[in-house]
């Protein structure tokens, strides 16, 4: 069975200039152990995926669909009751460490309480327990650091707590959003590295959310590639790297250019903006910016399968190439 | 290089930072953001600076514009010195550099139309413009940058992000600028928009002979933009070079280790790569360490390096380096790139 099982999930907000449409019909299954990337652009609706999934929309937001963990409904649970699954079974790290940390309570205290609260822990196991955790995620003098306060640490240093602080209870699952976004390269790939050491070490499956294309190759088993709240293509890495089935995958992967190629001459971007969510054209949501589109896509396309593990929202039958595909 | 029009001589930008809060003594540390930085800048070349955050690349950049005060050093403009020059003769000179910012939205005034935005540098330099010659020229400068000259009495907040950094490159270049900063320009975007964008300076430079400086952390829009590249760290430069040279044969450990680290798009690469990510993390500018400022990270720190402070040197291709070992570390294809260790 899969850990994380989610059907047709949709989020949608109740705002002054009518409703925001920001997640449409969204299924996927993440395995114990498995990695998979959320993609898309701001707006594509990966945040407000896991929002949803955490019980944490604000409170213009409503969620419908099914959210499955290890086959119990997280849609629609108590306060009470999720927070009994919220960092114990399931953790969250966001996109701003220094602010995800609370600055008036040391760093031990935020990392003891995790596990005074879910594990019962006496404080000075949760003491010790704590400082190994610290240690593991690479950070040096642990003692020191718990101490510390929020303020008085670089980024890294925090998002690196942030793991820890994650990880504390062993959870099933870590969901990060946007992790290494705030920092520098060189901070970036350490966090990451670090993450896949303890995906490998631990059975903690992981919902990688992510707009950089570089972090998602590196670290992910399977990718889901969403737009305008739905998922336009999803696949095993390799495959949706080296064989993208939706233009907007392929609109993506030729925007970024690449480290290691030599480049001269224009990037192919994608041409126009994201649509309105409170007002979104009917038919396939990437139309009016595709370079394939034609007269079947004024239709919904359907999400299908079109191999083991891949799946499709386009009604083009053939791959989508450019002549000059990197 | 082409007739270098900005010289850039051993610039230095510190500022006073409180240190005590304890005593009623004012007490107060020196930082040094920038520190001794030398380079040319060709006509119709774009030099771009990289480097962690708090390297001092926007610093430098504000130093260049006179945006704030260095404490030491040069920038020849067109021979003339703009270090130490009234704010009126600077004025005069602000024309011909221009500025490009980071935030799309936050750069421009939400009350002002983009008619209004784009026109007031025309306003500012050109007093005796009449307002139908302002728009007319405004109306051009849209249509340059892809917008549509209908939109001219529009305000920001009914643009989007890409749309913005638009309104803000044709403020930027609507008083005929030489040389336009470019801060950050595209890192506040979404990917498709990042391209369109960079694909948009990359065309108005070729069309209006412009030089471009263009700081980014993002080391794979910087190779893609740029003819030189150099590399700060703790106010310092570590390396600087052609393109091919920075990305091909990076001499410096820290140019290796920024290239190791970032990540390819390309699944099979990745794996192939041997990940060998920068330990520790940048020490504070106002206690930057002894020596060389970077050996506290670098896999080839020797004792030497604390000792010593390495001297920018210029090599027979013309790239400059500070390092004591760049003679031991082999110039070749850094790990990231393929080669396996």
């Amino acid at each position: 069975m899969a850990l994380l099982e989610v059907r047709d999930l949709t989020v949608s907000f109740d705002t002054p200039d009518g409703v925001v449409h920001a997640v449409n019909g969204l299924s996927f299954d993440l395995d114990p152990g498995q990695t998979l990337g959320i993609v898309g652009e701001s707006g594509s609706g990966k945040t407000q995926t896991a929002m949803a999934m955490m019980g944490l929309l604000s409170e213009n937001g409503r969620a419908t669909g099914s959210v499955k963990f290890r086959g119990q409904q997280l849609l629609g649970l108590s306060l009470g009751e999720m927070s009994r699954i919220r960092g114990s079974k399931i953790s969250m790290i966001f996109q701003d460490p220094i602010s995800s940390l609370n600055p008036y309570l040391s760093i031990g205290e935020q990392l003891i309480e995790v596990l005074t609260h879910h594990r019962n822990l006496k404080r000075r196991e949760a003491r010790t327990r704590a400082t190994e955790m610290l240690l593991q995620v690479g950070i040096s003098e642990p003692e020191q650091r718990m101490r510390q306060f929020s303020h008085q640490l670089s980024g890294g240093m925090c998002q690196r707590i942030m793991i820890a602080m994650g990880l504390l209870c062993q959870p099933d699952l870590l969901i990060a959003d946007e992790p290494t976004t705030a920092l520098d390269v060189t901070v970036q790939s350490q966090i990451n590295s670090l993450m896949g050491e303890l995906s490998e070490q631990s059975s903690t499956a992981i919902l990688l959310i992510t707009h950089d294309l570089g972090v998602v190759a590196g670290l992910c088993d399977k990718v889901l590639v969403m737009y305008a709240g739905e998922v336009m293509e999803m696949a095993p890495v390799d495959e949706l790297f080296a064989d993208p089935a939706h233009p907007y995958t392929l609109g993506l992967l030729n925007s970024v250019p690449r480290l290691d190629r030599e480049h001269s001459g224009i990037l192919r971007a994608i041409r126009g903006n994201p649509p309105d969510l409170v007002d979104l054209p009917p038919g396939c949501p990437f139309r009016d910016r595709c370079d394939f589109a034609f007269e079947a896509c004024i239709e919904h396309p359907p999400l299908e399968a079109i191999g083991e593990e891949r799946y499709k929202r386009c009604f083009l039958e053939r791959r989508p190439v450019t002549e000059d595909h990197n | 290089m082409r007739a270098p029009i900005l010289k850039v001589e051993a610039l230095s930008v510190q500022f006073r930072i409180d240190v005590a809060e304890r005593s009623f003594r004012h007490e107060y540390r020196r930082l040094r953001a920038v520190d001794r930085v030398s380079f040319e800048l060709g006509a119709g070349e774009t030099l771009g600076v990289v480097g962690e955050s708090g390297c001092g690349k926007s610093t430098l950049a504000r130093a260049i514009l006179g945006l704030v005060r260095p404490s030491a050093g040069r920038v020849i403009w067109l021979g003339e010195n703009l270090v130490g020059m009234s704010e009126e003769q600077l004025r005069s000179k602000r024309r011909e550099l221009q500025m490009v910012f980071q935030d799309p939205f936050g750069s421009l005034d939400p009350r002002m139309t983009v008619g209004q935005i784009v026109g007031e540098p025309l306003r500012n330099f050109y007093p005796s413009m009449s307002s139908l010659q302002v728009r007319e020229r405004v109306a051009g400068m849209l249509k340059l940058v892809g917008l549509s000259p209908e939109q001219i009495n529009r305000y920001p907040h009914e643009f989007s992000g890409g749309q913005c950094q638009r309104i803000g490159i044709a403020r930027a270049l609507v008083v005929n600028p030489r040389l336009v900063v470019c801060d950050e320009p595209v890192s506040a975007l979404d990917v498709s928009v990042q391209a369109q964008i960079v694909n948009l300076l990359k065309d108005l430079q070729k069309k209006l002979q412009l030089s471009l400086i263009f700081i980014a952390h993002d080391l794979s829009v910087v190779r893609h933009v740029s003819d030189r590249v150099l590399v700060m760290y703790l106010g310092r430069v570590m390396e600087v070079a052609d393109r091919e040279a920075i990305y091909d044969r990076p001499a410096h450990p820290y140019t290796r280790a920024l290239i190791e680290s970032v990540p390819i798009p390309d699944p099979v690469a990745e794996r192939a790569r041997a990940r060998r990510s920068l330990g520790g993390e940048l020490p504070s500018a106002s206690d930057p360490p002894s020596g060389c400022v970077f050996r506290t990270r670098c896999p080839w720190a020797i004792e030497a390096c604390a000792a010593t402070e390495p001297p920018l040197e210029t090599l027979d291709d013309g790239r400059q380096v500070a390092c004591l070992r760049r003679a031991e570390i082999k110039a070749g294809a850094p790990r990231a790139l393929g080669e396996k260790s």
